[in-house]
């Protein structure tokens, strides 16, 4: 079928700015932001209605490698810029870029409100596990024991969960994706761009200098299929090579095991099956972690609410405005006044 | 005894001679406990005292505390007014007339009263417990503690009760007219047309409400109090002839709504909508409150989750093209300041309001102080210049936010705006201004693409270009890590970042040709002593200044509203004057930025006891400056 393209559909490289790239060579963000360039020209995004909102950290100088809009503001405080945007100019695609140590530990504040509040916003949390720019410190989803210049007899903290933070956070949609994973990450762009409301992506990403393959016992191509779960809406939650392994509700310990279709008695029917507006659900997997289960990727929770913040800001404002714009002669006259002649 | 009579100098006006027949000012302070109601009480009072024309300065003395336990003096609050038939420009050194709801109220304030001055007590509230509570051992109206002035004891509390309960009202809710009913005996005190308080006291309750009408008929019966109980003995009804004004229409403004209306005047006249961003915190949350109910205007608040959000959300909504604006006061700013040094890097306007209190740390909340001079020049980390203005009286600070705001877009740059908790709080007469009076500078967003970087500056203000989101062929990036200068890029380059260093060093101080040269406010160019002031210490200064020329002293006022960049002449003029004396509400913040810019042999009259500065403690320094 020969499909016409319109002269002026957008490609990928019409969302690449002309800075080179500086991130290490190897660097799971050059995947991620691969990702963007196609999944914005395939959604059929323009690049001035686009804004890429940054904070502080290897993650954060994403804004420049974009032929969009920018802002690389300052650490941990993106999504209190882009809040103050979006409330500017609701009608603006805004995007922000963060990474473990910006959005959950200076930042976790902003991030907290910006998803409670529902701002209309796409949060990605591009998680390494560590801080890069600083050169290696533990972040605070690094894992109880990682050595690092700060904790060089291991780190004692225990580790926050993105996900289920946002959960916490009362956040409508929640997704999790690989870097590597292009066409995955594709999907949750738009799904995240989509939804109206805060959207709060984490994405898994390799840094190859300070925190190499602590992704491994999951991402490594030898065992993806066996330790991936890639939830759908309305599809049972099964994964492996042969498709036969699963997740199923223990309802009397309320919690979830992996089992075997076709072993000890367990039929596809017993297999959990995805419901992205289950925040409950949601709540389950989303803690799910390697080795004993498998990682969950994809749109974990969905579920929009009736309005977005910026959405409700407006409403207000324009019940305000109905019965005609403000007078600031008439304003400053009104009440108790007297004029001397 | 009349109020008129037994008016010695050196009360209210120090220095202007009063005669009994003509006292042109007086002073009274309401106090009582933080549950008294005594702001609303000070606040009709004055609305009462301005629609008789008269002029008048006030200031609220409050706690922190919202409601510090019952019959503390921790928990007084007291409103003090002056008010008379010729400009005024303090709250008063002293008062003449001190109402006391309480013993602590007493306690707190007693003192500060002139000799000879006039206490009026609620007897009903000096119960023995009471008395103990407020810290005296005996009753003060029993062992001569109050031997130096007139006491007029009335039961308040027993008349507002008797008065209130019929309208079926609680016991408690009775015993709370009482300082609705010490308005009605003020009022006749000093003559007042009660309408407006009238009018307040229907649109608050509604016209049916038993509360309402419990208020109501307290008022007026603590009128006919004044009327029937032949208190013309101790206190005669005093008029006092209006101010001759400037012909306008004027009404009462506070520092807060003069403040938060020039915000939205200067955002009108620069063609822009505005996003307010704040967080709570004591004095500056007024702005906030008034803002938000002005969406009407082209005006959308958010209450942030913190300082730093509430500055960051601001930037974002300049980013956006909107005027972003954020108010707080010095624990807030300090938050503030990494953001507002992003606002610097990246070139856009920002305006911080902030409403000064004492410190450091929490310090004394309500309290004021012009202690956040550094901080709002010097502040931020690395070289971070931007343009500071200050307001010197609450109507003054209309015109200083709409100045803020041309600066702001004009320059691409954050403002600082310095105002306080005294001004912030207190009310004068206003002249209200007419919008057509004001020159518009509509800002003029970029679109045209052809030379375009986000860096190009207009090479007359060196203001870069303001392309906003949305605009076709405009793409950029900006952002806190350091730009070059021709593209806008990164750029690491040793040679570009003191280029860029220099022109963001440049512009702002450009700004000192765009703003009015230093004039002398009282006196002379030149002379033997200048006093230099600058915010809420106005009133004191201008007024001490005034009363020792006219003893023959050479001293001159000078008042400086632009902290920085400084007035281009201002060096020259303080050379002119043998001596400067520089008087401020801090450690010597000002005095330490003129001796540095100008090498100056300045001295320093500094105070930081929460309080405003006194006239008289201005004349005492003018006089030992001179030797005289």
């Amino acid at each position: 079928m020969n499909v016409t393209v319109p002269p002026d559909k957008l490609t990928a490289k019409d969302f690449a700015s002309d800075q080179e790239v500086r991130w290490c060579p190897g660097c799971g963000d050059y995947a991620i932001l691969k990702s963007m360039y196609k999944s914005l020209a395939d959604m059929g995004a323009t690049p001035e209605n686009t804004v890429f909102v940054s904070g502080i950290g290897c993650s954060s100088r994403f804004p420049y490698y974009m032929a969009t809009y920018g802002f690389h503001t300052i650490h941990g405080r993106a999504p209190a810029v882009a809040t103050g945007l979006k409330l500017a100019r609701p009608e603006l695609d805004v995007w922000v870029v963060t990474g473990d140590g910006d959005a959950l530990s200076i930042g976790a504040n902003h991030l907290f409100h910006a998803l409670r509040r529902n701002v209309d916003l796409n949060i990605l949390l591009f998680n390494n596990e560590v801080y890069g720019l600083t050169k290696g410190q533990f972040s605070p989803t690094s894992r109880v024991g990682q050595k690092s210049p700060s904790t060089p007899m291991g780190s004692i903290d225990s580790p926050a969960d993105p996900c289920t933070f946002a959960l916490g956070c009362n956040a409508r949609f929640i997704a999790r994706g690989i870097d590597i994973q292009a066409k995955e990450l594709g999907v949750l762009f738009a799904r995240a761009r989509d939804h109206k409301g805060a959207s709060f992506v984490e994405i898994i990403q390799n840094c190859i200098v300070y925190n190499d393959a602590v992704f491994a016992d999951f991402t490594d191509k030898d065992v993806a299929a066996e330790m991936q779960l890639h939830v759908k809406h309305g599809q049972p939650m099964l994964y492996g090579k042969a498709g036969n392994k699963g997740l199923r509700l223990n309802t009397q310990a309320l919690k979830i095991e992996t089992v075997i279709v076709g072993e000890n008695g367990v039929t596809e029917k017993g297999i959990l099956v995805h419901d992205e507006k289950n925040r409950v659900l949601a709540g389950m997997i989303a803690a799910l972690r390697p080795p004993s289960f498998p990682e969950i990727l994809g749109v974990i929770y969905c579920d929009p609410a009736a309005t977005s913040y910026e959405q409700a800001v407006a409403a207000q404002e324009a019940q305000a405005r109905a019965k005609g714009l403000g007078d600031l002669d008439k304003l400053m006259r009104a009440g108790n006044t007297w004029s001397v002649t | 005894m009349n109020l008129q009579a037994d008016v010695s100098p050196g009360g209210a006006t120090p220095g202007t001679a009063v005669s009994k027949a003509g006292q042109d000012a007086i002073v009274v302070r309401f106090a009582g406990d933080s549950g008294d109601g005594v702001q609303l009480l000070g606040n009709q009072f004055s609305q009462e005292t301005a629609l008789a024309g008269n002029s008048l300065a006030t200031f609220p003395d409050f706690p922190a505390e919202i409601r510090a336990p019952t019959g503390t003096t921790y928990g007084v609050s007291a409103f003090q007014i002056n008010f008379g038939s010729r400009v005024i420009k303090t709250a008063g050194d002293q008062p003449d007339v001190l109402v006391a709801l309480n013993p602590a109220a007493l306690m707190v304030n007693y003192k500060m009263l002139r000799k000879g001055g006039l206490v009026i007590l609620d007897s009903g509230a000096f119960k023995d417990r009471d008395i103990k509570r407020a810290g005296f051992n005996v009753d003060p109206r029993t062992d001569g503690t109050l031997k130096e002035f007139r006491v007029l004891e009335i039961d308040i509390s027993a008349q507002s009760l008797e008065i209130a309960k019929p309208f079926g009202v609680s016991q408690k809710e009775a015993l709370r007219t009482k300082n609705i009913w010490t308005l009605g005996l003020v009022s006749w005190m000093y003559d007042r047309d009660m309408a407006s308080t009238m009018e307040y006291i229907a649109r608050k309750f509604g016209a049916d409400d038993p509360i309402g009408k419990a208020n109501l008929a307290a008022l007026k019966a603590g009128h006919a109090y004044g009327e029937t109980h032949e208190l013309s003995g101790d206190v005669a009804p005093v008029s006092m002839p209006a101010v001759k004004f400037e012909p306008g229409t004027y009404r009462l403004v506070s520092g807060a709504e003069a403040l938060a209306w020039g915000l939205a005047a200067g955002a009108n006249l620069a063609g822009l909508e505005m996003v307010l961003s704040s967080y709570p915190i004591t004095p500056s949350s007024p702005i906030l409150h008034i803002l938000a109910r002005l969406k009407q205007f082209g005006i959308t608040t958010f209450q942030a989750e913190d300082e730093i959000a509430a500055c960051c959300a601001a930037i974002g909504a300049s980013f956006g093209g909107k005027l972003g604006v954020t108010a707080s006061s010095g624990p807030g700013i300090a938050l503030k300041t990494e953001a507002i040094g992003l606002a610097i890097s990246t070139e856009l306007p920002l305006v911080i309001v902030n409403t000064q209190r004492a410190g450091p740390s929490t310090g004394l909340p309500t309290k004021t102080e012009q202690s956040d001079l550094f901080i709002a020049v010097f502040g931020r980390n690395a070289d971070a210049p931007i343009p500071v203005i200050a307001s010197h009286s609450p109507g003054d600070c209309f015109d200083v936010a709409i100045e803020a705001v041309r600066l702001a877009t004009k320059y691409m740059t954050p403002v600082m705006i310095l105002s306080d908790g005294y001004i912030a709080n207190a009310a004068e007469p206003w002249l209200i201004p007419s919008m057509k009076s004001y020159a518009p500078f509509k800002v003029q967003f970029r679109t045209e693409t052809e030379g375009f970087h986000p860096y190009v500056r207009d090479p007359k203000t060196l203001a870069r270009a303001w392309a906003v989101p949305g605009t076709p062929g405009l793409m950029h990036r900006i952002g806190g890590i350091e730009k070059d200068y021709n593209s806008g890029n990164i750029s690491y380059e040793p040679a570009n970042h003191q280029k860029m260093t220099d022109t963001r060093f440049a512009k702002i101080n450009n700004i000192a040709d765009d703003i009015p040269e230093q004039g002398v406010e009282v006196g002379n160019t030149k002379g033997k002593l200048a006093v230099v002031g600058w915010g809420s210490t106005f009133g004191p200064i201008s007024r001490a200044v005034h009363n020792m020329r006219d003893q023959g002293l050479d001293v001159s006022h000078i008042h400086i509203r632009h902290i920085w960049p400084l007035p281009r002449n201002l060096g020259q003029l303080l050379k002119s004057f043998d001596k400067v004396l520089v008087a401020e509400m801090n450690q010597g913040q000002m005095l330490t930025l003129l001796k540095s810019q100008y090498l100056v042999d300045a001295k320093g009259l500094l105070k930081v006891s929460g309080q405003p500065l006194k006239i008289e403690e201005v004349t005492n320094a003018i006089r030992a400056q001179l030797g005289s």
